[in-house]
């Protein structure tokens, strides 16, 4: 089985994302860069099917050459091969999509996983949008798989439950957190993962169809206030969400 | 220029954040001296038709097949690309629930146009549509516009008003032609119809203070008395307390409910990121220094077992 996922590299989680002087873009220098959360889901139910079922694993990421390094991460996790596509500037999302779906169509994956949502842009569109694309089934947001021949059973979380479904391969996935737990990469997984080569294809450039205007901080919250400490706190903390927040009867 | 807004309904009942979207709708499509037409895709919508056209819309596209009560990508997918052509629409929206998440990239990428996903703001300003979206988990917020139209936009629920005012409410049926592409096997809703916190007004997270997961049945308890969902930290999420579909923040859901009450939570950043545009945080914790008081509207030191049945019962 040849299966892919689609990784990218991104702010730790815990960073403090602060904007660059002329508030064009973000302050990216003292950052920490790690595998996308979400990706790490895919990566990790991308080996054990592997394992289970026989078949090798692809890391693709389309970015700027700094990128590898989230390849470097899956690889080390245990990838078998990797492919950097190289952007250049700033790319929309259908460009995203069309640049990775381009190179997926011509190695013919038969299982493709991609993250819910990368933690930078939180879009959740790229891996739905390259299903369309390619003409392929796709089941988003899986927190259960179960692979069979030449079909695939999923299951999703919908509000106030979930729903199991079922797609033939060639078909994409988008891992959520819950489908398994990922591994630590091993230290002889990392130095492996230094001398296995990243496949480098140049990426066609599209120009953005969209138009970053500003970049702004969230709204600060007004100060709040301590109530008091222990159980006096009750009636008064009562008190205030009646009458003056007025957010119950 | 016409807005067309997909309007998401469970059995036959309309999801809340679909009018909203069809609220946003109708103001962008008054603003763009444009008409605002719903697309309603189900077998028993009446119901549904009813409230939209109560909500503005001035044309409604109704899609009655079998195999689509339920979402099925491929369908839904083609009922909204065939209701777009005959609308001539310039703004495509959706609300950003599980099902909208899935469905709106779909329609972008079918139609080979711009997607701004989970938008908190959206704008007609000298001719061109603008959005606000939170990225990196709402730390930062980014203004957008596309160079061309049409668009699809996805809106964050609980962000937008839903207003009421009556449409000319013309009802069109559709029939499109799709091969379906995924099998659904099976709809498991949790036995007491728990009301999802993506989509609650009110929410009650308990974190790791709780100490054990026996000792959510105070938060249940006092969320059963609001009428509000139960959320979770990451941690008590990971202990294997609670279920992954109660986790608030950054790897969970977002939401931005009325009230939100944090119990035991220490208020991490990856937290915060999920839960910082509630209306009113209330935040009970043994530790004054504890971060989550610093976002917190009202706080309470104390100790969770003993403040969180006293709420309880001070509520009743
Ligand atoms: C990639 C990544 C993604 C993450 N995503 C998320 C996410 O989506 N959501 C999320 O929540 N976290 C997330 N986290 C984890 C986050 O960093 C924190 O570890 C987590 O939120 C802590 O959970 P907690 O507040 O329940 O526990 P703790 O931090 O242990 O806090 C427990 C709190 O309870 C208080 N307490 C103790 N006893 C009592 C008592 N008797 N009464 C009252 N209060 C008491 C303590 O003072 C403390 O403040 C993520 C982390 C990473 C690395
Ligand atoms: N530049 C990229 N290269 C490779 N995969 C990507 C890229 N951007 C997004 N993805 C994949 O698509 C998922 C969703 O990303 P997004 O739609 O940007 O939130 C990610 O978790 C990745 O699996």
């Amino acid at each position: 089985m040849k299966i892919a996922v689609l990784v990218k590299l991104v702010p730790d989680t815990a960073s403090q994302i602060r904007l660059n002087q002329e508030k064009s873009w973000i302050e990216t220098r003292d950052l920490n860069w790690v595998l996308n959360p979400y990706d790490e889901y895919a990566v990790e139910e991308a080996l054990k099917i592997a394992a289970e079922k026989g078949g090798d694993v692809t890391v693709i990421t389309y970015g700027k050459d700094e990128a590898v390094e989230a390849l470097r991460k899956a690889l080390a996790m245990g990838a078998n091969g990797a492919i950097l596509i190289k952007k250049e500037g700033y790319t929309d999302l259908l460009g995203t999509a069309e640049a990775l779906a381009k190179v997926l169509k011509e190695k013919a994956f038969d299982l493709i996983f991609a993250g819910l949502k990368a933690v930078d842009d939180d879009c959740a569109a790229i891996g739905p949008m390259i299903a369309t694309i390619m003409d392929i089934p796709c089941i988003t947001e899986i927190t259960k798989l179960e692979v069979g021949d030449g079909q695939v059973t999923a299951q999703r979380d919908i509000e106030g439950g979930h729903e199991s479904i079922q797609a033939s391969t060639p078909c994409l996935l988008t891992a959520q957190k819950g489908l398994n737990e990922p591994r630590y990469p091993s230290l002889k997984g990392i130095m492996m993962a230094k001398k296995k080569t990243v496949e480098i294809l140049e990426g066609e450039h599209v120009e953005p169809r969209v138009e970053t205007l500003s970049l702004s901080y969230p709204p600060e919250r007004a100060p709040g206030k301590i109530v008091g400490e222990g159980l006096d706190a009750v009636p008064e903390l009562v008190r205030l969400l009646r009458e003056e927040a007025r957010v119950i009867e | 220029m016409n807005v067309l807004v997909y309007v998401e309904n469970r059995n036959g009942a309309v999801k809340k954040a679909g009018l909203e979207a069809l609220s946003k709708g109708k103001a962008l499509a008054d603003a763009m001296g444009g008409q605002t037409a719903a697309v309603i895709i189900g077998v028993d919508v009446d119901q549904v038709v009813a409230e939209v056209k109560m909500h503005g819309a001035d044309k409604i596209f109704v899609i009655k097949k079998d195999d689509l009560e339920h979402y099925q990508s491929a369908g839904h997918l083609a009922s909204v690309v065939e209701a777009v052509a005959q609308f001539d629409s310039k703004l495509v929206m959706i609300a950003a629930t599980s099902l909208g998440r899935d469905l709106a990239p779909r329609i972008a990428a079918k139609l080979g146009i711009m997607y701004f996903p989970d938008v908190t703001g959206a704008e007609f300003k000298d001719g061109d549509v603008v959005v606000k979206r939170p990225v990196y988990a709402g730390k930062i917020y980014m203004d957008f516009k596309a160079a061309k139209l049409p668009v699809v936009i996805s809106t964050r629920p609980n962000v937008f008003d839903k207003v009421e005012i009556e449409g000319a409410g013309e009802v069109v049926e559709l029939n499109p032609e799709y091969t379906l592409q995924t099998k659904v096997l099976d709809i498991i809703q949790s036995a007491a119809q728990k009301l999802d916190v993506s989509e609650a007004d009110r929410i009650v997270a308990g974190g790791r203070g709780l100490k054990e997961p026996e000792n959510f049945k105070l938060l249940e308890n006092l969320a059963d008395t609001l009428g509000a969902a139960v959320g979770a930290s990451r941690a008590v999420v990971d202990a294997g307390w609670r279920p992954h579909s109660e986790q608030v923040g950054q790897t969970g859901k977002t939401v931005g409910p009325t009230l939100y009450i944090a119990v035991g939570i220490s208020g991490a950043i990856q937290h915060l990121a999920g839960m910082r545009t509630s209306k009113v945080i209330v935040a009970i914790n043994k530790d004054a220094d504890a971060p989550i008081f610093k976002d917190a509207d009202y706080g309470v030191i104390g100790d969770a077992m003993q403040i969180v049945p006293a709420l309880n019962e001070a509520l009743k």
